[in-house]
C-alpha cells in the first residue's frame, strides 16, 4: 500500500529532478532528450501490451496520427497550442484504437504483431497518396505555444523538454497505477494463461481492449510531441521500420520498470546518435552489435537491473 | 574505398569523443576552435537505395574537391586559393538514411553538439522540407544540394537556407521541349514513376508540359510502383499492353537499372520511346546493357552532357575523379562540386567584406544570396525564391553505344539556358508550365 | 480476355518469385519457430554472392558455355548457405531458444542491422550486374504476350524447391523426424531425434532457399546495398497469408499476392503500394492464422 501512497512524491521528485538535469544540459542533448521521451512514451504503451503477452509492430500508427493532428491542425485552423494539440492527439489516437481494438482482440502473437503492423502500413499507403498532405514529403508544423506563451531558440527547445518531462511524469505515474491496479495485474495473469483468466471471470478481451487503447494513446501523445518537436510530419512515422524502433526500446527496457523505458529510449537515441556520426558508413553494425549485446547480457531488459536492486532492497 | 572512410573517421574518433566528453561536461560551454578550419557536416545518403546513385559518388565528389581545395592551386582561378579563403576545409561525413525525423535530431546536433559552419547535404526531398526550419531557427547557414522539389522556397522563406541545385521542374519541362524540337512522334504517351513524391511531381510536371509544347498528346496509363521495388515484369507487361508512342520515366538508381534489364529483353525500348527524365547516372554502370536511343536527362548540365561544354575546371575535376574512381563523374558529383564552389565563392566574398575574419553565418547569407559563379556544369544563379534558389542550365541527350572504344555516350545533346526553363522568380513552377511558360528566355 | 491472360501470366510469375522469397522464411519458422527478420539480407547476399560467382565464371573463360552461369548461380546461394548457416545458427540463435519470440525476433533484426553493413563492406556500394543468365534462354512469345524465358524459368525454379521441400516433409524418413520436431520438440528428443541437427539443417536450408531467392533475382536487378530491406516484408505479408510454417500456404499466398497486385498494375494502378497490406488485412480479418495453419490446442 505505501508504495502506491508515495507514487505521486516520487513522481514529484522525479519531475523536479529531470528539470534540474535539464537546465543543465547543452541544447542538443535537451533536444534529444525531449525526442527520445516522445519515442519513450510510445514504446511505454508497447510495455502496457506486453504485459499482457502481446507485442504490436503497428504503434507508429498512433505514432503518426498524434504527428499528424499536430501538423494538420497546425496547418489548417491555427492552433498551435500544445496542450489543446495533445488533447486532440488524444482523442484521435483514443478513437482509433478503440475502433480497431476491438478487432485486434482476438489476435496473438505473430499475427497480432503483424495485423497492427498492416494497418499501419495501410496509413502510410495512404499518406503517401495525399499530395493535398504533402505526400511522402509531408509539411512542416509551425513551433508550438504554451498557453500564449511563445517562446524562441533555447526557450523552446527549453519549455518543450519541461512539457515532455511533465507528460512523461504523468504518464508514468498513471501507467504505474494502471500496473497495480486490479486490471493490470489481470494482465500480467493474461500473459501467463489466458484461458486460467476467463474461467476466473474476467473477460480476457475487455483487458486486451483497454491495454491496446492506452498505448495508442500514449503512441499518440508521443507523435504531437515529436512533430512539434520536429516541426515537420511526414508518413515514414507509420513505417513499419520506426514501428520495429518502439519495439525495440520496449523490448530493451523490459516490462518490470517504468523509468527503464525512457531510460532505455534515451539510450538508444544517445548510440544512434554518436555512431552514426562517428561511423558514417557502419553505424548500422555498431547499432546492431549494441542490440545483441543488449539482449545477451541483460536477459529481461534494462528494467531487470533496476527492479533486481529493488527486490533485494525488499527483501533485505 | 569505404574503408578509407571509415578509417579516417575511426581516426577522428578519439579526439572527437574526448572533445564530446568534454562539451557534456563543461555544460555546453563548446570546445575551442582554430581560427583556420571551417567545419562543414557533408549530410548524403552513405547506406540503402540512393547510396550508390547519389550519395555515395557525390561524396567521393566532395571529398576529391576537398583534398583539392586544401591542397590548394590545384583548381583554376578563381578557385585556386586554399580551402575557403585560406581556411582548411574539414567535413564530416552522415548518413542521411533514417528519415526526416532522424535528419532533424542528426541537423541539430551536428550545428550544436559538433559546432560547424555550415551543413552541405539532403538528397531526399522529405529531409530537405523539413531542415529548413530547424536552420533558421538555429541560425545555421545551409545548403541544400541536391533535391529537386520546388516546395522547399515556393511555400516557405528561409533566411539561412540555400539550394545551389535547380528543382526538379525543369528535368521534365526539358524533356517535352526535346521531344518537340527534335521531332519525335507523340501521339500517346505512357509513364512509370516510382508512387512518392519525386516520382509523382515529375510525372504531373510532364503531363502538365507536354500539355502545353504537345497539345495533341494523350495518355492514359500511369504506372506507380513501389520505390525499391525492383520487380517490374508486371508493370512492363502493361506498358507493352499501352503501346504508347513515348514511355516517360523518372526512375533512378536501382531501380532504373533494374527495370532498363527487365525491359530490354521484352522490346519495350523497341515499342517505344522511353525517355528518362534523370537517367544519366546509371550509364557507367549498366554500359551497353542501356540501349540506344533512349533519351537521357542528367538534372542539369552534368556528367556526359557537361563533356562537351567542359571548361578547365571540369577537366580539372573530371580527371581527377575518373582516376580515383575508375568511372567518370555523373549528376550527383557534379551537384556536390556546384555547391561547394557556391559555398566556397560566398566564405570568399564575405571575407572580403568583413575583413578577412572568419564569416558569421549572417554574413555568409548576405554573401550567398542572389550570387552567381561558375561550376562544371554552367553558370549558377541563385535566381528564385529571393535569391535562395538556384538556376541552372540543363540538357537533354540520346544514347548511342561507341562500339570502338566500348564507351556510352549521349548524342543530338541539346542545350538549354537556365532561364528557358525555369520560372522567374515569385512564380511557381506548376503555374508557370500551365501558363505556358510565360517570360522564358530561350536561345 | 487479353488483359486476363496478362494478369494471370504476370501474376503467376510474379507469385512465383514470391514463393522462392518467401518459402525459407516460413520453413525456418516452422520447425525452429523464428521469425526471422533478416531472411532479406540472406537474399540480399544470395544476389550478391551469385553475382561473384557467375561474374567469375565469365572472367574464368566461361563464354565458351554459358549455360554454366546457371550452375553457379545455385553454387553461389549454397556458399552462403554452408558459411552463414552454420555460423548464425550454431553462433548465435542458439543461446536464444528458450527466450520469449520477440526477444529472437529481435536478435534477428540486429543481424539484419549487422548484415547490412558488412555486405557493404565485402562488396562496396557500387552495383553488380550479371545479367547474362536473364536472357540467356531466349523470348517466349504467347500470342500478343511477349516475354523472356528466364521469367518461365523461375516458375519452374519455384514449383521445383516448393515440391522438393514438402516430399521431403512428408516422403522421407529425415522428413517425417523433422516433422516430428515440429510437433513436439521435447518429445521427439526423448525418443532420440538429435534435435540440434535437425535445427541446424532446416535453418541453413532456409538460408539456402533465401540465397536461392536473391541467386534467381541477380540477373534481373542490379544488385546495390539495400535490395534486401524490401523483401523482408513482402515475404512476412505472403508467409503471413499463406499461414506461419506452412508450405502450401505460402504458395498459395504468394499466388494470391501475384495476381491481386497484376491486377491492381493492369487496372488500378494507384492501388499498387498498399494492395499488399490490404490482401493481408483481408485474409486476416476472415482466418486470424492465415489460410492455412494448424489449430492449435490452448494449454490449460
Amino acid at each position: 500500500m505505501s508504495a502506491t501512497r508515495s507514487l505521486p512524491v516520487i513522481c514529484a521528485i522525479g519531475f523536479v529532478a529531470l528539470i534540474v538535469v535539464g537546465l543543465l544540459l547543452p541544447e542538443w542533448a535537451m533536444f534529444l532528450t525531449t525526442m527520445a521521451f516522445a519515442k519513450g512514451l510510445v514504446a511505454l504503451g508497447i510495455v502496457c501490451l506486453m504485459r499482457a503477452g502481446l507485442v504490436s509492430f503497428g504503434q507508429g500508427l498512433y505514432f503518426c496520427i498524434g504527428a499528424y493532428v499536430a501538423g494538420l491542425m497546425a496547418n489548417w485552423t491555427g492552433i498551435t497550442d500544445i496542450f489543446l494539440l495533445t488533447a486532440l492527439g488524444i482523442i484521435a489516437s483514443g478513437i482509433t484504437g478503440m475502433i480497431f481494438g476491438p478487432l485486434l482482440a482476438t489476435y496473438r502473437g505473430i499475427f497480432f504483431a503483424m495485423l497492427t503492423l498492416s494497418l499501419s502500413m495501410i496509413l502510410y499507403g495512404f499518406l503517401s497518396k495525399m499530395t493535398a498532405l504533402g505526400g511522402t514529403d509531408g509539411l512542416n508544423v509551425a513551433a508550438p505555444t504554451f498557453l500564449g506563451y511563445a517562446p524562441e531558440g533555447r526557450a523552446l527547445g527549453l519549455s518543450l523538454y519541461v512539457y515532455t518531462c511533465a507528460i512523461v511524469v504523468i504518464a508514468g505515474g498513471l501507467v504505474r497505477t494502471f500496473f497495480d491496479s486490479e486490471r493490470g495485474l489481470i494482465a500480467l495473469a493474461i500473459r501467463d494463461n489466458e484461458l486460467r483468466v476467463e474461467y476466473l471471470g474476467a473477460s480476457v478481451r475487455k483487458e486486451i481492449v483497454f491495454s491496446y487503447v492506452a498505448a495508442g494513446i500514449l503512441g499518440g501523445i508521443g507523435g504531437v510531441i515529436s512533430g512539434l518537436a520536429i516541426g515537420h510530419v511526414d508518413p515514414e512515422t507509420a513505417y513499419w521500420t520506426t514501428s520495429g524502433e518502439f519495439v525495440f526500446v520496449a523490448i530493451l527496457s523490459g516490462y518490470l520498470s517504468i523509468p527503464a523505458v525512457f531510460v532505455g529510449s534515451l539510450l538508444l537515441e544517445v548510440v544512434r546518435s554518436f555512431s552514426n556520426l562517428y561511423f558514417p558508413n557502419t553505424w548500422q553494425l555498431s547499432l546492431g552489435i549494441f542490440l545483441l549485446a543488449v539482449i545477451l547480457l541483460l536477459p529481461n531488459g534494462l528494467g531487470s537491473l533496476l527492479a533486481w536492486r529493488k527486490r533485494r532492497r525488499e527483501t533485505s | 574505398m569505404i574503408d578509407r572512410v571509415r578509417k579516417s573517421s575511426a581516426g577522428r574518433l578519439t579526439s572527437r569523443l574526448l572533445a564530446a566528453v568534454a562539451a557534456v561536461g563543461m555544460l555546453g560551454m563548446g570546445t575551442a576552435k582554430a581560427e583556420d578550419t571551417f567545419k562543414i557536416g557533408v549530410v548524403t545518403f552513405l547506406s540503402g537505395g540512393a547510396a550508390e546513385s547519389f550519395g555515395v559518388p557525390a561524396w567521393h565528389g566532395g571529398k576529391l574537391m576537398i583534398e583539392m581545395l586544401n591542397e590548394g592551386g590545384i583548381l583554376p582561378p578563381p578557385y585556386d586559393k586554399k580551402g575557403f579563403g585560406g581556411m582548411t576545409i574539414e567535413a564530416i561525413p552522415v548518413d542521411e538514411a533514417g528519415g526526416a525525423t532522424k535528419q532533424v535530431q542528426e541537423f541539430r546536433n551536428l550545428v550544436q553538439r559538433e559546432k560547424v559552419d555550415a551543413v552541405v547535404g539532403y538528397v531526399s526531398s522529405g529531409d530537405c522540407l523539413a531542415i529548413p526550419p530547424v536552420a533558421d531557427e538555429l541560425k545555421a547557414f545551409t545548403i541544400l544540394y541536391d533535391c529537386g522539389t520546388p516546395r522547399v522556397f515556393e511555400e516557405g522563406e528561409y533566411a539561412y537556407v540555400f539550394r545551389t541545385a535547380a528543382h526538379a521542374a525543369m528535368d521534365n519541362i526539358s524533356l517535352a521541349k526535346y521531344m518537340k524540337s527534335r521531332g519525335v512522334e507523340v501521339g500517346t504517351f505512357a509513364g512509370i514513376n516510382q508512387d512518392y513524391a519525386w516520382g509523382q511531381d515529375s510525372w504531373a510536371d510532364f503531363v502538365a508540359s507536354m500539355s502545353v509544347i504537345m497539345p495533341d498528346a494523350t495518355t492514359d496509363t500511369a504506372l506507380f510502383p513501389k520505390i525499391f521495388a525492383g520487380q517490374y515484369g508486371t508493370e512492363i507487361s502493361a506498358l507493352i499492353r499501352d503501346n504508347a508512342d513515348v514511355v516517360h520515366s523518372s526512375l533512378w538508381g536501382g531501380d532504373l537499372q533494374a527495370f532498363v534489364l527487365q525491359a530490354g529483353p521484352r522490346g519495350l525500348f523497341e515499342r517505344s520511346q522511353v525517355a528518362l527524365a534523370a537517367g544519366d547516372h546509371v550509364i557507367p554502370q549498366l554500359g551497353n546493357k542501356m540501349p540506344d536511343g533512349v533519351i537521357i536527362g542528367a538534372r542539369g548540365m552534368n556528367g556526359l552532357s557537361a563533356k562537351p561544354k567542359a571548361t578547365e575546371l571540369t577537366d580539372v575535376l573530371w580527371e581527377a575523379y575518373e582516376k580515383e574512381h575508375d568511372t567518370f563523374p555523373v549528376q550527383a558529383p557534379f551537384r556536390m562540386w556546384q555547391a561547394l564552389l557556391g559555398l566556397k565563392t560566398a566564405v570568399e566574398k564575405a571575407m572580403a567584406e568583413n575583413g578577412g575574419t572568419k564569416p558569421t553565418a549572417e554574413q555568409l547569407a548576405a554573401a550567398m544570396k542572389g550570387l552567381e559563379w561558375e561550376a562544371p556544369s554552367g553558370t549558377i544563379k541563385m535566381a528564385l525564391g529571393n535569391g535562395h534558389q538556384a538556376i541552372q542550365p540543363n540538357a537533354i541527350g540520346t544514347t548511342k553505344w561507341d562500339a570502338e572504344t566500348g564507351k556510352m555516350t549521349l548524342v543530338d545533346i541539346e542545350y538549354y539556358a537556365a532561364e528557358c526553363v525555369n520560372p522567374p522568380d515569385g512564380v511557381k513552377a506548376v503555374e508557370w508550365i500551365k501558363e505556358g511558360f510565360p517570360g522564358a528566355k530561350c536561345d | 480476355m487479353e488483359l486476363l491472360a496478362f494478369i494471370l501470366v504476370d501474376g503467376l510469375i510474379y507469385g512465383a518469385w514470391l514463393f522462392i522469397v518467401s518459402v525459407g522464411l516460413t520453413l525456418v519458422f516452422g520447425v525452429l519457430n523464428i521469425l526471422n527478420l533478416a531472411h532479406g539480407s540472406l537474399y540480399a547476399i544470395g544476389a550478391y554472392a551469385t553475382a561473384s560467382a557467375v561474374g567469375a565464371y565469365f572472367a574464368l573463360g566461361g563464354d565458351a558455355f554459358p549455360m554454366g552461369s546457371y550452375l553457379a548461380m545455385v553454387i553461389g546461394a549454397l556458399l552462403v548457405a554452408v558459411v552463414l548457416g552454420p555460423l548464425l545458427e550454431r553462433g548465435l540463435l542458439r543461446h536464444f531458444y528458450d527466450r520469449d519470440h520477440v526477444i529472437v525476433v529481435l536478435v534477428t533484426y540486429g543481424v539484419f542491422l549487422i548484415l547490412e553493413d558488412v555486405m557493404k563492406l565485402i562488396w562496396g556500394v557500387t552495383p553488380l550486374f550479371v545479367s547474362e543468365p536473364y536472357s540467356l534462354l531466349g523470348n517466349v512469345e504467347l500470342g500478343p504476350l511477349f516475354y523472356v524465358a528466364y521469367d518461365f524459368l523461375v516458375i519452374a525454379v519455384a514449383i521445383m524447391s516448393g515440391l522438393a521441400v514438402w516430399f521431403f516433409l512428408n516422403r522421407t524418413r529425415r522428413g517425417k523426424v523433422v516433422l516430428a520436431v515440429i510437433h513436439d520438440r521435447e518429445m521427439s528428443q526423448t525418443m532420440g531425434v538429435n534435435v540440434d541437427r535437425v535445427f541446424l539443417v532446416c535453418f541453413t536450408v532456409g538460408v539456402f532457399l533465401a540465397a536461392l531467392g536473391g541467386a534467381l533475382t541477380a540477373p534481373m536487378i542490379s544488385v546495390s546495398p539495400g535490395i534486401g530491406v524490401n523483401v523482408i516484408i513482402i515475404a512476412f505479408a505472403v508467409v503471413i497469408i499463406g499461414g506461419l510454417g506452412s508450405i502450401e500456404g505460402a504458395a498459395i499466398g504468394a499466388l494470391f499476392v501475384g495476381i491481386a497486385r497484376a491486377a491492381s498494375v493492369h487496372l488500378l494502378p494507384e492501388a499498387e503500394l498498399f494492395i499488399i497490406y490490404l490482401v493481408m488485412a483481408v485474409v486476416l480479418v476472415f482466418r486470424p492464422e492465415g489460410l492455412f495453419s494448424k489449430t492449435e490446442a490452448r494449454k490449460i
